[in-house]
Protein backbone atom coordinates (compact mmCIF):
# COMPACT_ATOMS: atom_id res chain seq x y z
CA UNK A 1 0.00 0.00 0.00
CA UNK A 2 0.90 3.22 -0.57
CA UNK A 3 2.23 5.76 2.18
CA UNK A 4 1.25 8.94 0.48
CA UNK A 5 -1.41 8.85 -2.32
CA UNK A 6 -3.20 12.01 -3.87
CA UNK A 7 -5.97 11.65 -6.43
CA UNK A 8 -7.42 14.84 -8.22
CA UNK A 9 -5.45 16.86 -5.22
CA UNK A 10 -6.76 20.77 -6.01
CA UNK A 11 -5.91 24.23 -3.79
CA UNK A 12 -7.10 27.38 -5.37
CA UNK A 13 -6.05 31.01 -3.75
CA UNK A 14 -8.78 33.43 -5.69
CA UNK A 15 -9.01 31.93 -9.42
CA UNK A 16 -5.36 30.83 -9.67
CA UNK A 17 -5.17 27.27 -9.39
CA UNK A 18 -1.97 26.20 -7.37
CA UNK A 19 -1.92 22.91 -7.19
CA UNK A 20 -4.40 21.88 -10.15
CA UNK A 21 -5.55 17.77 -10.11
CA UNK A 22 -2.30 16.26 -8.02
CA UNK A 23 -2.42 12.41 -8.76
CA UNK A 24 0.09 10.69 -7.65
CA UNK A 25 1.90 8.12 -4.86
CA UNK A 26 4.85 7.56 -3.02
CA UNK A 27 5.54 3.62 -2.00
CA UNK A 28 6.97 2.81 1.84
CA UNK A 29 10.70 3.80 2.62
CA UNK A 30 10.78 5.99 -0.93
CA UNK A 31 12.89 9.17 -0.73
CA UNK A 32 10.79 11.18 -3.16
CA UNK A 33 11.45 14.51 -4.57
CA UNK A 34 9.29 17.31 -5.41
CA UNK A 35 10.44 19.57 -7.97
CA UNK A 36 10.05 22.57 -10.02
CA UNK A 37 10.26 26.63 -10.22
CA UNK A 38 9.09 28.90 -7.75
CA UNK A 39 5.67 28.94 -7.79
CA UNK A 40 5.17 25.71 -9.06
CA UNK A 41 2.51 24.14 -6.02
CA UNK A 42 5.30 22.26 -4.69
CA UNK A 43 5.05 23.78 -0.90
CA UNK A 44 1.05 24.09 -1.31
CA UNK A 45 1.59 20.48 -2.12
CA UNK A 46 3.35 19.57 1.10
CA UNK A 47 1.00 22.23 3.31
CA UNK A 48 -1.94 20.11 2.10
CA UNK A 49 -0.21 16.66 2.84
CA UNK A 50 0.44 17.91 6.55
CA UNK A 51 -3.03 19.39 6.81
CA UNK A 52 -1.67 22.91 7.55
CA UNK A 53 -4.18 23.80 4.28
CA UNK A 54 -7.56 22.36 3.64
CA UNK A 55 -7.30 21.64 -0.46
CA UNK A 56 -10.46 22.74 -2.33
CA UNK A 57 -11.18 19.64 -3.93
CA UNK A 58 -9.74 15.97 -4.33
CA UNK A 59 -8.12 13.74 -2.12
CA UNK A 60 -4.97 13.01 0.04
CA UNK A 61 -4.10 9.87 1.71
CA UNK A 62 -1.10 10.13 4.73
CA UNK A 63 0.23 6.86 5.62
CA UNK A 64 -3.89 5.21 5.58
CA UNK A 65 -5.46 8.93 6.72
CA UNK A 66 -7.82 11.12 4.89
CA UNK A 67 -6.43 14.61 5.09
CA UNK A 68 -9.54 16.37 5.12
CA UNK A 69 -11.58 13.70 7.45
CA UNK A 70 -8.98 13.15 10.02
CA UNK A 71 -6.41 15.43 10.28
CA UNK A 72 -5.48 14.66 13.68
CA UNK A 73 -5.08 11.08 12.70
CA UNK A 74 -2.30 12.29 9.95
CA UNK A 75 -0.42 15.09 12.62
CA UNK A 76 0.34 11.69 14.82
CA UNK A 77 1.88 10.20 11.71
CA UNK A 78 3.77 13.05 9.79
CA UNK A 79 7.02 14.96 10.72
CA UNK A 80 7.34 18.15 8.57
CA UNK A 81 10.73 20.37 8.56
CA UNK A 82 9.12 23.82 7.03
CA UNK A 83 11.47 25.57 4.71
CA UNK A 84 11.69 28.73 7.05
CA UNK A 85 13.59 28.18 10.31
CA UNK A 86 11.57 26.49 12.52
CA UNK A 87 13.96 25.86 15.52
CA UNK A 88 13.48 28.49 17.98
CA UNK A 89 16.65 30.67 18.33
CA UNK A 90 16.28 31.86 22.48
CA UNK A 91 16.26 28.30 23.25
CA UNK A 92 18.71 24.94 23.91
CA UNK A 93 18.83 22.18 21.28
CA UNK A 94 17.52 20.19 24.16
CA UNK A 95 15.20 22.34 25.22
CA UNK A 96 13.76 22.81 21.72
CA UNK A 97 13.45 19.27 21.09
CA UNK A 98 12.07 19.13 24.83
CA UNK A 99 8.83 20.99 24.16
CA UNK A 100 8.65 18.69 20.63
CA UNK A 101 8.76 15.61 22.83
CA UNK A 102 6.21 16.58 25.14
CA UNK A 103 3.63 17.92 22.53
CA UNK A 104 3.87 14.75 21.04
CA UNK A 105 2.90 12.90 23.92
CA UNK A 106 6.11 11.23 24.46
CA UNK A 107 5.81 9.10 27.76
CA UNK A 108 8.25 10.76 30.82
CA UNK A 109 10.42 7.61 30.68
CA UNK A 110 11.31 7.07 27.15
CA UNK A 111 11.26 11.10 26.57
CA UNK A 112 15.14 11.47 27.70
CA UNK A 113 16.30 8.53 25.43
CA UNK A 114 14.29 9.69 22.78
CA UNK A 115 15.63 13.29 22.78
CA UNK A 116 19.42 11.52 23.25
CA UNK A 117 19.10 9.34 20.67
CA UNK A 118 17.88 12.33 17.95
CA UNK A 119 20.87 14.56 19.04
CA UNK A 120 23.34 11.33 18.73
CA UNK A 121 21.99 10.55 15.40
CA UNK A 122 22.21 14.17 14.12
CA UNK A 123 25.65 14.68 15.68
CA UNK A 124 24.57 17.07 17.95
CA UNK A 125 25.27 16.12 21.25
CA UNK A 126 27.98 18.16 22.45
CA UNK A 127 25.60 21.27 21.37
CA UNK A 128 22.78 20.12 23.21
CA UNK A 129 22.91 22.82 25.82
CA UNK A 130 23.91 26.22 23.48
CA UNK A 131 21.07 28.48 22.28
CA UNK A 132 20.21 27.41 18.85
CA UNK A 133 20.92 31.22 18.20
CA UNK A 134 24.95 29.92 18.33
CA UNK A 135 24.48 27.23 15.97
CA UNK A 136 25.46 27.09 12.37
CA UNK A 137 23.33 26.65 9.34
CA UNK A 138 23.56 23.18 9.11
CA UNK A 139 23.59 22.59 12.71
CA UNK A 140 20.17 24.25 13.10
CA UNK A 141 18.91 22.01 10.09
CA UNK A 142 20.13 18.99 11.41
CA UNK A 143 18.21 20.15 15.13
CA UNK A 144 15.00 20.67 13.00
CA UNK A 145 14.91 17.67 11.32
CA UNK A 146 15.98 15.95 14.98
CA UNK A 147 12.46 17.94 16.00
CA UNK A 148 10.56 16.16 13.53
CA UNK A 149 11.60 12.44 13.83
CA UNK A 150 11.27 12.67 17.76
CA UNK A 151 7.43 10.60 17.41
CA UNK A 152 9.43 8.44 14.72
CA UNK A 153 6.99 9.51 11.66
CA UNK A 154 6.25 7.05 8.90
CA UNK A 155 6.36 9.89 7.06
CA UNK A 156 8.87 12.98 7.02
CA UNK A 157 8.23 16.37 4.88
CA UNK A 158 11.16 18.32 4.49
CA UNK A 159 10.91 21.76 2.44
CA UNK A 160 14.27 22.28 0.96
CA UNK A 161 16.05 21.07 3.25
CA UNK A 162 19.72 22.11 2.26
CA UNK A 163 18.45 25.85 1.32
CA UNK A 164 21.18 28.21 2.18
CA UNK A 165 23.39 25.52 3.20
CA UNK A 166 26.93 25.28 2.23
CA UNK A 167 28.47 22.10 0.34
CA UNK A 168 29.83 20.47 3.57
CA UNK A 169 26.66 21.31 5.31
CA UNK A 170 24.55 20.18 2.58
CA UNK A 171 26.42 16.97 2.61
CA UNK A 172 26.42 15.68 5.95
CA UNK A 173 22.30 16.51 6.18
CA UNK A 174 22.22 14.24 3.04
CA UNK A 175 24.02 11.55 4.70
CA UNK A 176 21.48 12.45 7.34
CA UNK A 177 18.42 11.90 5.30
CA UNK A 178 19.63 8.74 3.81
CA UNK A 179 20.28 7.27 6.93
CA UNK A 180 16.69 7.86 8.41
CA UNK A 181 15.45 5.84 5.21
CA UNK A 182 17.63 2.85 6.18
CA UNK A 183 17.72 2.99 9.78
CA UNK A 184 13.90 3.90 10.56
CA UNK A 185 12.46 3.05 6.77
CA UNK A 186 10.98 6.37 7.02
CA UNK A 187 9.35 7.59 3.61
CA UNK A 188 10.57 11.23 2.87
CA UNK A 189 9.17 13.39 0.50
CA UNK A 190 11.41 16.29 0.08
CA UNK A 191 11.41 19.60 -2.42
CA UNK A 192 14.40 21.00 -3.88
CA UNK A 193 15.71 23.41 -6.52
CA UNK A 194 19.08 21.50 -6.07
CA UNK A 195 19.57 19.02 -8.93
CA UNK A 196 23.04 17.11 -7.52
CA UNK A 197 20.84 17.14 -4.25
CA UNK A 198 17.67 15.44 -6.16
CA UNK A 199 20.21 12.94 -8.42
CA UNK A 200 21.41 11.61 -5.75
CA UNK A 201 19.06 11.55 -2.56
CA UNK A 202 16.07 10.72 -4.45
CA UNK A 203 14.84 7.48 -5.49
CA UNK A 204 12.14 8.91 -7.48
CA UNK A 205 11.41 12.72 -8.63
CA UNK A 206 8.53 14.45 -9.53
CA UNK A 207 8.91 17.85 -11.57
CA UNK A 208 5.93 20.21 -10.67
CA UNK A 209 5.31 23.28 -13.01
CA UNK A 210 1.99 25.29 -13.03
CA UNK A 211 0.47 23.26 -10.03
CA UNK A 212 0.77 20.06 -12.06
CA UNK A 213 3.19 17.50 -12.44
CA UNK A 214 4.91 17.67 -15.97
CA UNK A 215 6.67 14.55 -15.51
CA UNK A 216 7.40 11.85 -12.93
CA UNK A 217 10.33 8.90 -12.82
CA UNK A 218 13.50 7.91 -11.02
CA UNK A 219 16.34 10.36 -11.63
CA UNK A 220 18.09 7.98 -14.43
CA UNK A 221 14.61 7.22 -16.33
CA UNK A 222 13.89 10.88 -16.44
CA UNK A 223 17.43 11.40 -18.03
CA UNK A 224 16.53 8.91 -20.42
CA UNK A 225 13.72 10.72 -21.37
CA UNK A 226 14.37 13.64 -22.99
CA UNK A 227 16.43 11.57 -25.98
CA UNK A 228 19.80 13.78 -25.10
CA UNK A 229 22.72 11.83 -24.83
CA UNK A 230 24.27 12.94 -21.66
CA UNK A 231 21.62 14.47 -20.68
CA UNK A 232 21.63 15.70 -16.37
CA UNK A 233 18.53 16.41 -14.41
CA UNK A 234 19.39 20.00 -14.76
CA UNK A 235 18.26 19.63 -18.58
CA UNK A 236 15.77 17.36 -17.58
CA UNK A 237 14.22 20.16 -15.60
CA UNK A 238 14.63 22.59 -18.22
CA UNK A 239 12.85 20.44 -20.57
CA UNK A 240 10.07 20.25 -18.93
CA UNK A 241 9.69 23.75 -17.07
CA UNK A 242 11.36 25.98 -19.92
CA UNK A 243 7.92 27.30 -20.62
CA UNK A 244 6.70 28.45 -17.91
CA UNK A 245 7.74 32.91 -16.59
CA UNK A 246 10.09 33.17 -14.18
CA UNK A 247 8.40 32.28 -10.44
CA UNK A 248 9.00 34.03 -6.81
CA UNK A 249 7.89 37.47 -5.98
CA UNK A 250 9.13 39.61 -4.29
CA UNK A 251 8.30 39.30 -0.61
CA UNK A 252 8.91 35.33 -1.32
CA UNK A 253 12.68 36.54 -2.64
CA UNK A 254 12.72 38.90 0.59
CA UNK A 255 12.17 35.95 2.78
CA UNK A 256 14.32 33.87 1.28
CA UNK A 257 17.06 35.57 1.10
CA UNK A 258 16.94 36.27 5.11
CA UNK A 259 16.63 33.10 5.87
CA UNK A 260 19.80 32.35 3.63
CA UNK A 261 21.65 34.85 5.67
CA UNK A 262 20.57 33.83 8.95
CA UNK A 263 21.62 30.37 8.14
CA UNK A 264 24.82 31.20 6.60
CA UNK B 1 -14.86 9.54 29.32
CA UNK B 2 -13.50 10.90 26.07
CA UNK B 3 -14.57 14.34 27.07
CA UNK B 4 -12.07 13.99 30.34
CA UNK B 5 -9.30 12.56 28.00
CA UNK B 6 -9.64 15.69 26.03
CA UNK B 7 -9.57 17.55 28.77
CA UNK B 8 -6.75 16.37 30.52
CA UNK B 9 -4.63 16.16 26.83
CA UNK B 10 -6.02 19.85 26.72
CA UNK B 11 -4.61 21.15 29.64
CA UNK B 12 -1.20 19.28 29.29
CA UNK B 13 -0.32 20.55 26.14
CA UNK B 14 -1.35 24.27 27.04
CA UNK B 15 1.18 23.90 30.00
CA UNK B 16 3.79 22.51 27.49
CA UNK B 17 3.42 26.29 25.46
CA UNK B 18 3.24 27.74 28.91
CA UNK B 19 6.55 26.42 29.86
CA UNK B 20 8.17 26.91 26.46
CA UNK B 21 7.32 30.62 26.78
CA UNK B 22 8.56 30.60 30.32
CA UNK B 23 12.10 29.22 29.29
CA UNK B 24 12.32 31.02 26.61
CA UNK B 25 11.68 34.02 29.19
CA UNK B 26 14.47 32.79 31.15
CA UNK B 27 17.13 32.98 28.56
CA UNK B 28 16.45 36.34 28.33
CA UNK B 29 14.44 38.64 30.63
CA UNK B 30 15.39 41.96 29.61
CA UNK B 31 11.97 42.54 28.15
CA UNK B 32 10.28 42.39 31.82
CA UNK B 33 12.60 45.21 32.81
CA UNK B 34 12.28 47.40 30.16
CA UNK B 35 8.42 47.15 29.84
CA UNK B 36 8.44 48.76 33.77
CA UNK B 37 9.93 51.65 32.61
CA UNK B 38 6.55 53.07 31.03
CA UNK B 39 4.35 52.28 34.43
CA UNK B 40 6.62 54.28 36.46
CA UNK B 41 6.94 57.12 34.73
CA UNK B 42 3.22 57.07 34.41
CA UNK B 43 2.95 56.90 38.69
CA UNK B 44 5.77 59.05 39.30
CA UNK B 45 4.89 62.18 37.04
CA UNK B 46 1.57 62.10 35.87
CA UNK B 47 0.12 60.20 39.27
CA UNK B 48 2.45 62.82 41.37
CA UNK B 49 1.64 65.85 39.81
CA UNK B 50 -2.47 64.90 39.24
CA UNK B 51 -2.70 63.81 43.12
CA UNK B 52 -1.19 67.59 44.05
CA UNK B 53 -3.75 69.24 41.11
CA UNK B 54 -6.48 67.28 42.68
CA UNK B 55 -8.51 68.04 39.69
CA UNK B 56 -9.79 64.79 39.40
CA UNK B 57 -12.93 64.03 41.73
CA UNK B 58 -11.80 59.97 43.19
CA UNK B 59 -14.28 60.59 46.55
CA UNK B 60 -12.17 59.31 49.80
CA UNK B 61 -8.96 58.09 48.04
CA UNK B 62 -6.29 60.13 46.85
CA UNK B 63 -5.43 60.32 43.22
CA UNK B 64 -1.84 58.23 43.47
CA UNK B 65 -4.45 55.58 45.41
CA UNK B 66 -7.04 55.77 42.74
CA UNK B 67 -4.60 55.68 39.50
CA UNK B 68 -2.16 53.04 40.94
CA UNK B 69 -4.51 49.71 40.04
CA UNK B 70 -5.51 51.67 36.71
CA UNK B 71 -1.40 51.50 35.71
CA UNK B 72 -1.44 47.86 36.72
CA UNK B 73 -3.98 47.47 34.34
CA UNK B 74 -2.35 49.33 31.61
CA UNK B 75 0.71 47.39 31.93
CA UNK B 76 -1.57 44.27 31.53
CA UNK B 77 -2.88 45.54 28.67
CA UNK B 78 0.32 47.18 26.87
CA UNK B 79 2.39 43.70 27.78
CA UNK B 80 -0.50 41.97 25.98
CA UNK B 81 -1.63 43.67 23.57
CA UNK B 82 0.99 43.75 21.26
CA UNK B 83 1.87 39.60 21.40
CA UNK B 84 0.52 39.25 17.81
CA UNK B 85 3.45 40.45 16.94
CA UNK B 86 5.63 37.77 18.12
CA UNK B 87 3.18 34.84 16.33
CA UNK B 88 3.81 36.98 13.37
CA UNK B 89 7.32 36.94 13.50
CA UNK B 90 6.92 33.05 14.77
CA UNK B 91 5.22 32.66 11.46
CA UNK B 92 7.87 34.09 9.13
CA UNK B 93 10.33 31.76 10.58
CA UNK B 94 8.19 28.82 10.41
CA UNK B 95 7.83 28.07 13.94
CA UNK B 96 4.27 28.00 13.51
CA UNK B 97 3.83 26.00 10.77
CA UNK B 98 5.87 23.12 12.89
CA UNK B 99 3.29 23.44 15.83
CA UNK B 100 0.65 23.47 13.93
CA UNK B 101 1.77 20.05 12.38
CA UNK B 102 1.92 18.38 15.25
CA UNK B 103 -1.22 17.29 17.42
CA UNK B 104 -1.70 19.89 19.88
CA UNK B 105 -5.03 21.19 20.05
CA UNK B 106 -5.24 24.62 18.78
CA UNK B 107 -6.65 26.63 21.71
CA UNK B 108 -4.01 24.62 23.74
CA UNK B 109 -1.79 26.66 21.37
CA UNK B 110 -3.37 29.55 22.13
CA UNK B 111 -4.52 29.46 25.68
CA UNK B 112 -0.95 28.29 26.15
CA UNK B 113 0.49 31.89 24.82
CA UNK B 114 -2.17 33.25 26.23
CA UNK B 115 -1.45 32.62 29.88
CA UNK B 116 2.05 32.73 29.51
CA UNK B 117 1.14 36.49 28.57
CA UNK B 118 -0.35 36.54 31.66
CA UNK B 119 3.01 35.48 33.36
CA UNK B 120 4.60 38.17 31.92
CA UNK B 121 1.81 40.61 33.22
CA UNK B 122 2.34 39.20 36.79
CA UNK B 123 6.28 40.51 36.96
CA UNK B 124 4.86 43.73 35.70
CA UNK B 125 2.32 43.65 38.53
CA UNK B 126 5.25 43.13 41.48
CA UNK B 127 6.99 45.90 39.91
CA UNK B 128 3.73 48.07 40.30
CA UNK B 129 3.34 47.03 44.06
CA UNK B 130 6.59 48.18 44.91
CA UNK B 131 6.55 51.15 43.45
CA UNK B 132 2.82 51.67 44.84
CA UNK B 133 3.77 50.75 48.66
CA UNK B 134 7.06 53.80 47.65
CA UNK B 135 4.44 56.26 46.87
CA UNK B 136 2.21 55.67 49.91
CA UNK B 137 -0.15 53.83 48.10
CA UNK B 138 -2.19 51.80 51.00
CA UNK B 139 -2.25 48.11 49.93
CA UNK B 140 -4.66 45.05 50.72
CA UNK B 141 -2.57 42.56 51.63
CA UNK B 142 -5.49 40.02 52.54
CA UNK B 143 -4.12 36.87 51.26
CA UNK B 144 -7.44 36.70 49.10
CA UNK B 145 -7.17 39.82 47.82
CA UNK B 146 -4.10 39.26 46.41
CA UNK B 147 -4.62 35.68 45.22
CA UNK B 148 -7.47 37.95 43.12
CA UNK B 149 -5.14 40.23 42.07
CA UNK B 150 -3.12 37.35 40.43
CA UNK B 151 -6.40 35.59 38.70
CA UNK B 152 -7.42 39.48 37.22
CA UNK B 153 -3.99 40.07 36.10
CA UNK B 154 -3.83 36.86 34.39
CA UNK B 155 -7.24 36.88 33.27
CA UNK B 156 -6.87 40.43 32.02
CA UNK B 157 -3.56 39.46 29.79
CA UNK B 158 -5.36 36.25 28.64
CA UNK B 159 -8.12 38.54 27.16
CA UNK B 160 -5.87 41.69 25.77
CA UNK B 161 -3.27 39.00 24.37
CA UNK B 162 -5.93 36.58 22.41
CA UNK B 163 -7.39 39.52 21.28
CA UNK B 164 -4.15 40.82 19.89
CA UNK B 165 -3.39 37.04 18.26
CA UNK B 166 -6.70 36.99 15.94
CA UNK B 167 -5.69 41.24 15.05
CA UNK B 168 -2.15 39.17 13.62
CA UNK B 169 -4.04 36.14 11.76
CA UNK B 170 -6.19 38.34 10.47
CA UNK B 171 -3.65 41.43 9.11
CA UNK B 172 -0.92 38.64 8.84
CA UNK B 173 1.61 41.33 8.32
CA UNK B 174 4.07 43.07 10.70
CA UNK B 175 3.44 46.19 9.49
CA UNK B 176 -0.15 46.33 9.03
CA UNK B 177 -0.35 44.89 12.90
CA UNK B 178 2.04 47.92 14.04
CA UNK B 179 -0.51 50.35 12.97
CA UNK B 180 -3.18 48.78 14.10
CA UNK B 181 -1.43 47.77 17.22
CA UNK B 182 -0.68 51.49 17.60
CA UNK B 183 -4.39 52.29 16.67
CA UNK B 184 -6.15 50.72 19.26
CA UNK B 185 -4.00 51.17 22.57
CA UNK B 186 -4.53 54.20 23.55
CA UNK B 187 -8.34 54.42 22.20
CA UNK B 188 -8.98 50.93 24.67
CA UNK B 189 -7.04 53.22 27.66
CA UNK B 190 -8.49 56.19 27.99
CA UNK B 191 -12.10 55.03 27.32
CA UNK B 192 -11.65 53.34 30.79
CA UNK B 193 -12.05 53.85 34.28
CA UNK B 194 -8.36 53.52 34.82
CA UNK B 195 -7.05 57.00 35.27
CA UNK B 196 -10.50 59.08 35.79
CA UNK B 197 -13.88 57.81 36.91
CA UNK B 198 -16.29 56.95 34.43
CA UNK B 199 -18.65 60.00 35.67
CA UNK B 200 -16.51 62.58 34.62
CA UNK B 201 -16.51 61.12 31.39
CA UNK B 202 -19.27 62.24 28.07
CA UNK B 203 -22.25 60.06 27.82
CA UNK B 204 -20.87 58.53 24.63
CA UNK B 205 -17.68 58.07 25.95
CA UNK B 206 -19.13 56.29 29.15
CA UNK B 207 -21.09 53.91 27.14
CA UNK B 208 -17.81 52.78 25.53
CA UNK B 209 -16.32 52.63 28.73
CA UNK B 210 -18.62 50.44 29.83
CA UNK B 211 -18.24 47.91 26.95
CA UNK B 212 -14.38 47.87 27.06
CA UNK B 213 -12.98 44.73 28.53
CA UNK B 214 -10.26 47.01 30.31
CA UNK B 215 -12.57 49.01 32.54
CA UNK B 216 -13.61 46.10 34.13
CA UNK B 217 -10.20 44.53 34.76
CA UNK B 218 -9.75 48.15 36.52
CA UNK B 219 -12.72 48.00 38.28
CA UNK B 220 -11.72 44.57 40.07
CA UNK B 221 -8.33 45.45 40.54
CA UNK B 222 -9.14 48.59 42.39
CA UNK B 223 -11.17 46.24 44.83
CA UNK B 224 -8.41 44.25 45.25
CA UNK B 225 -5.59 45.83 45.49
CA UNK B 226 -6.28 49.46 47.79
CA UNK B 227 -6.86 48.39 51.41
CA UNK B 228 -10.15 50.38 51.09
CA UNK B 229 -10.53 49.85 47.97
CA UNK B 230 -14.26 49.73 46.30
CA UNK B 231 -15.69 48.39 42.74
CA UNK B 232 -18.22 50.05 40.89
CA UNK B 233 -19.94 46.52 39.91
CA UNK B 234 -19.94 43.77 42.16
CA UNK B 235 -16.46 41.85 42.10
CA UNK B 236 -18.17 38.89 40.63
CA UNK B 237 -19.57 40.58 37.66
CA UNK B 238 -16.11 41.87 36.62
CA UNK B 239 -14.51 38.36 36.99
CA UNK B 240 -17.39 37.16 34.76
CA UNK B 241 -17.50 39.83 32.09
CA UNK B 242 -13.55 38.58 32.13
CA UNK B 243 -13.96 35.06 31.78
CA UNK B 244 -16.47 35.48 28.88
CA UNK B 245 -14.81 37.83 26.82
CA UNK B 246 -11.45 35.83 27.38
CA UNK B 247 -12.94 32.44 26.16
CA UNK B 248 -15.10 33.76 23.45
CA UNK B 249 -11.83 35.08 21.96
CA UNK B 250 -10.24 32.19 22.83
CA UNK B 251 -12.36 30.13 20.76
CA UNK B 252 -12.28 32.72 18.13
CA UNK B 253 -8.60 32.84 18.16
CA UNK B 254 -8.30 28.83 17.52
CA UNK B 255 -10.33 29.02 14.81
CA UNK B 256 -8.35 31.46 13.32
CA UNK B 257 -4.79 30.77 14.51
CA UNK B 258 -4.37 27.59 11.38
CA UNK B 259 -4.75 30.60 8.70
CA UNK B 260 -1.81 32.88 9.98
CA UNK B 261 0.34 30.29 7.97
CA UNK B 262 -2.05 30.00 4.65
Amino acid sequence: MSVIETISLTRLFGSLKAVDGLSFSIEPQEVFGLLGPNGAGKTTTIKMLTTLLPPTSGIGLVAGFDIRKQPAKVRHMVGYVPQFISADGTLSGYENLLIFAKLYDIPGKEREKRIHSALAFMGLEDSANKLVKQYSGGMIRRLEIAQSILHRPEVLFLDEPTIGLDPNARRIVWTHIKQLQKEFGTTILLTTHDMDEADSLCDRVAIMNLGIIATIGSPSALKDSIHHPGATLDDVFIYFTGNSIEGGNFRETARMRRIARRLG
Amino acid sequence: MKAIAYLSNFLNKTFVIMELELRKLHHDPTELITRAVQPALWLLVFGQVFTKMRAIPTGDISYIDFMSPGILAQSVLFISIFYGIAIIWERDLGIVHKFLVSPTPRAALVLGKALSAGLRAMTQAVIIYILAILLGVKINWNPLALLGMVLAVILGATCFSTFSLIIACLVKTRERFMGIGQLLTMPLFFASNAIYPISVMPDWLQIIARINPLTYEVDILRGLMLANGTTTYPPGIDFLVLLAVSTALVLIGAKLYPSVVI
